[in-house]
């Protein structure tokens, strides 16, 4: 079989950058939490606030570190495999990735060090003005990333002159028509992302009857903001999916599954779409429903993948069920939020034990929502990469061979194996050992500003004796308060 | 309309860039190369402490050299990636590991080892693809229409192999003076006795590369003989850096070693800048051929004359927070 470089280069973009995007997203949230925290600490001066914002910043710190180095893997990604499309779009994007850089760079200049190593050494005012510039960056720098993105999906302020983008409008160029709901989805995706993880690892934490005082705090102020943004999310993204439905017709086409553009389209909750014979087999769905939230009216027109010609078609099936994945877990968030409010009544949210239980294996569900959420734009879009102006096969790399992409995809996966699953596990280590592992955690002299990692005092190996569960004190319910 | 010459005033931030990274990622990529060879164990945490406060910010250069360069001379981006494809993996695999290590050697005790080689390991291949890199550039590129058309180990020949070693033994003598500089006792002595047998090794492959490139092409070679004779102080300067090296160390002076070195860097770096002044894409595209559209490189240079001195103030305070010597035992539990 001939090793075709131009999908051996989209299996190896997807890969590196959905690794790399796990870890912004937890990152962004989790630093907005702890503003929060570092906030309600300055002000009510509870330690309970100081304890777990020290918690979860040594979670943080480790996330961050880990967001930095596959990083720098995704800013060589354009030159080495996408060329041509970097030529041609190095006016807009070269800039707006910049940006991003130089807002990253500034950030951990002057105010992560101050978060991670600081909090002895400088007053609280200036410690907790760190962590809300912290917060604030990491929004910076999705701005213009998420710019880029939404300009490669809905290209304006823009002209293509001899084969290369000239920029003719900024403003036009970096609010593009779907920057604005990009932006919000995505903000909304990393709180949901920093809430149901704080949750779940609070709920486990109270599951093991584990410093419950403060861990109750922290899962009550979740259960709270997901109150609020679980549902936002549902709208936003409804806006998002009307704009898209304006911008780029045939993703819509394949979110829903659709083929012929028709009038009372149901929306398919079951379907296995057949690209081949360019139809759905098995279609279970709730009658014009589709019709109803796309153009809110039931016998609404809805786009047909037909009208595309077929090899301008996206894999369908992939746009298809990641859509669902994504709504599907939506759902489920805002279930149990919703849940949460009603366990409220007699503090049983934080007792009954089939709650806690949920919450702890929805922890992982923000990123699946995010990835597949991903999934639906990224492959929706094919086979553009500017929509509607550059496809993928003229963005490809002209002197690649089948023969390196496969090699440099091979290394990738290897070197992130081994690397990430050193830092996952490390992760895990830094939660065993819980918010009780504060107590021997001195600021040392050689703790250095710039390094996220080594703000986590926890050793690498489990050892006897030392931070693993058996010898956290566990805490009785209610014994601390 | 066009007021300033932007391009120029982008090679100069660029230049300034690249050996902003070369002289402060080299020598901590140096002490990485060195790690092996080490007494001890215990040295081996002292070398490593003697650059972990930096060398996170030493490496974010690179990244804002990477999309600098697709910003203000995209055609350097896209040549140059798609033509050290294998090189630029290595070079990124080898960072990776190395900072990985970093964060997760201090906190290993059994699988400790593995970080050591990970560090040690991870080091040598990103200094000697960024070696690589530099002689690729010397030999030029195989491009048409401004794309490139060459194969995937073009880049490998025993003249970048050389170029290779060469900066894999210059940034081991920038780690040693380094060591010198930030370190006492038994790990201080040893390495001034590497630096002396580095730096004669540095001198020798910096002479053979020297002969050799007049020869590969003819339009260094024209530069170097029938033009101004005035750069041929830049040779001689490096000379003197190098004389002033040996004797420092000899004397035993502290500093010196360290500051020779990099002025040994600059001087040869800057002899390199003349050779292919002013093409930043040999043989055949020059720094205003490369560069991308006006608009956008103003409004880039507007964002960062604004960091840019933040970025030096906070490094030079870093620098200054933890001066002074690194003494074993103090660090990481
Ligand atoms: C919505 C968020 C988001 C998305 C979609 C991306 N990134 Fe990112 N990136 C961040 C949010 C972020 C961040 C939260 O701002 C990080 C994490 C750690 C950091 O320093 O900034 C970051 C780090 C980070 C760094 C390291 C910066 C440093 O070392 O200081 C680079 C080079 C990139 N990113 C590049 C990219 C590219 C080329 C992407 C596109 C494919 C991309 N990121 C997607
Ligand atoms: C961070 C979250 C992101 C994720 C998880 C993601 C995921 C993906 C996936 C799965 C593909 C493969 C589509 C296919 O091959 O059919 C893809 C393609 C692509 N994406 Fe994204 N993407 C993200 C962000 C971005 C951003 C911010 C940019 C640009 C600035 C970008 C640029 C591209 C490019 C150039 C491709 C083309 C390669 C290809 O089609 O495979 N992506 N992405
Ligand atoms: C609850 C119902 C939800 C709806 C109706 C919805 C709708 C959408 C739509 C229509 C898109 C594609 C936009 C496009 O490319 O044109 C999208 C993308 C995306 N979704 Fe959702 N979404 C929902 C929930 C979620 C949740 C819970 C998360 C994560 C926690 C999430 C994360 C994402 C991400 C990361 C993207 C890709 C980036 C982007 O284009 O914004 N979504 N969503």
């Amino acid at each position: 079989m001939e090793l075709d470089p131009l999908i051996l280069s989209r299996i190896q973009f997807a890969f590196v950058v959905s690794f790399h995007a796990i870890f912004p997203v937890f990152t962004i949230g989790l630093a907005s939490y702890i503003a929060v925290l570092e906030g309600l600490a300055f002000k009510t001066r509870n330690p309970v606030w100081t304890k777990l914002s020290g918690f979860w910043t040594k979670v943080f710190a480790v996330v961050f570190g880990m967001g930095v180095v596959s990083g720098i893997v995704m800013s060589f990604q354009f030159g080495t495999n996408w060329s041509n499309f970097s030529q041609a779009s190095a006016n807009f994007l070269g800039p707006i990735l910049s940006y991003e850089v130089i807002t990253a760079f500034f950030l951990e200049a002057a105010f992560l060090g101050v978060l991670l190593f600081g909090r002895n050494k400088v007053p609280a005012g200036v410690h907790l003005f760190a962590a809300i510039m912290v917060a604030t960056g990491t929004f910076i720098s999705s701005f213009w990333i998420l710019s880029a993105n939404s300009w490669m999906q809905t290209p304006a302020g823009t002209e293509l002159r001899d084969g290369v983008f000239h920029v003719v409008s900024w403003s036009e160029a970096i609010f593009n028509p779907s920057f604005p709901y990009r932006f919000m989805h995505m903000g909304l995706a990393s709180f949901l992302t920093g809430s149901f993880v704080v949750a779940g690892v609070s709920a486990w934490y109270l599951l093991k009857g584990r410093e419950v005082e403060a861990n109750r705090k922290a899962l009550s102020m979740c259960l709270w903001l997901l109150l609020f943004i679980a549902p936002a999310q549902l709208v936003v993204g409804d806006f998002h999916g009307l704009n898209t439905l304006e911008h780029q017709p045939a993703k819509v086409a394949a979110m829903e599954g659709n083929w012929e553009t028709s009038s009372n389209v149901p929306l398919l909750l079951f379907a296995i779409p057949d690209q081949e014979a360019q139809t759905n087999h098995f279609e279970i769905g709730i009658p014009s429903l589709a019709s109803m939230i796309l153009t809110h009216e039931w016998d609404g027109v809805v786009p047909g993948l037909k009208d595309v010609p077929r090899e301008e078609q996206p894999p369908v099936a992939i746009v298809f069920w990641s859509f669902r994945v994504m709504v599907g877990l939506g759902m489920l968030m805002i279930l149990f939020a919703v849940t949460g409010l009603v366990l409220r009544a007699g503090g049983r949210y934080y007792k009954a034990r089939w709650f806690l239980q949920g919450l702890r294996a929805m922890s992982i569900a923000p990123f699946f929502a995010v990835l597949t959420g991903w999934f639906v734009t990224e492959v929706g879009r094919a086979p553009w990469l500017v929509y509607g102006i550059m496809n993928q096969a003229d963005s490809v790399t002209p002197s690649l061979t089948g023969g390196m992409a496969l090699f440099t995809l091979i290394g990738y996966i290897l070197v992130y194996a081994a690397v990430f699953s050193a830092g996952v596990y490390y992760l895990m280590r830094v939660l065993f050992v819980g918010l009780e592992g504060d107590e021997d955690d001195t600021d040392h002299e050689a703790d250095r500003p710039a390094r996220p990692l080594s703000a986590a005092h926890v050793p690498f190996e489990i050892e006897s004796g030392k931070g693993s569960v058996n010898h956290a004190k566990p805490v009785n319910e209610g014994g601390q308060s | 309309m066009e007021l300033f010459d932007l391009a120029l005033i982008w090679a100069f931030i660029i230049g300034f860039g690249i050996i902003m990274y070369v002289l402060m990622d080299g020598f901590d990529l140096g002490v990485g190369i060195l790690f092996p060879f080490a007494p001890s164990e215990e040295d081996r945490d002292t070398m490593m402490n003697s650059v972990a406060p930096v060398w996170d910010g030493n490496e974010t250069w690179l990244v804002l050299g990477g999309a600098g360069l697709l910003a203000a001379f995209p055609m350097v981006y896209t040549i140059f990636l798609p033509a050290l494809y294998i090189g630029v993996f290595l070079l990124l695999a080898g960072l990776i590991f190395r900072g990985v290590a970093f964060e997760f050697r201090f906190k290993a005790r059994t699988s400790r080892y593995l970080w050591n080689w990970s560090f040690a390991g991870g080091s040598t291949v990103a200094a000697f693809a960024q070696g690589a890199v530099v002689g690729a550039y010397i030999q030029g590129f195989n491009t048409v229409d401004g794309v490139y058309v060459g194969g995937a180990l073009d880049w490998l020949t025993p003249f970048t192999v050389l170029t290779g070693l060469g900066t894999l033994a210059g940034y081991a003598l920038l780690g040693s003076t380094w060591l010198i500089l930030k370190t006492e006792g038994r790990l201080q002595d040893w390495a001034y006795r590497v630096t002396t047998p580095l730096l004669f090794a540095v001198l020798a492959i910096f002479a053979i590369i020297s002969v050799w490139t007049p020869f590969v092409d003819d339009m260094v070679r024209e530069r170097w003989f029938d033009h101004i004779g005035i750069i041929w102080i830049l040779p001689a300067l490096t000379l003197l850096c190098a004389f002033q090296i040996w004797r420092s160390v000899r004397n035993r002076f502290e500093g010196m070693p360290f500051v020779a070195t990099m002025g040994l860097f600059i001087t040869t770096y800057l002899g390199l800048v003349v050779s292919r002044w002013p093409y930043m894409v040999p043989p055949n595209y020059t720094l205003w051929d490369a560069a991308s559209a006006y608009e956008s490189q103003l409004f880039l240079l507007l964002g960062l004359l604004f960091v840019i001195p933040i970025v030096l103030v906070y490094t030079a305070w870093t620098y200054w927070v933890f001066r002074g010597k690194v003494r074993a035992g103090e660090g990481y539990h």
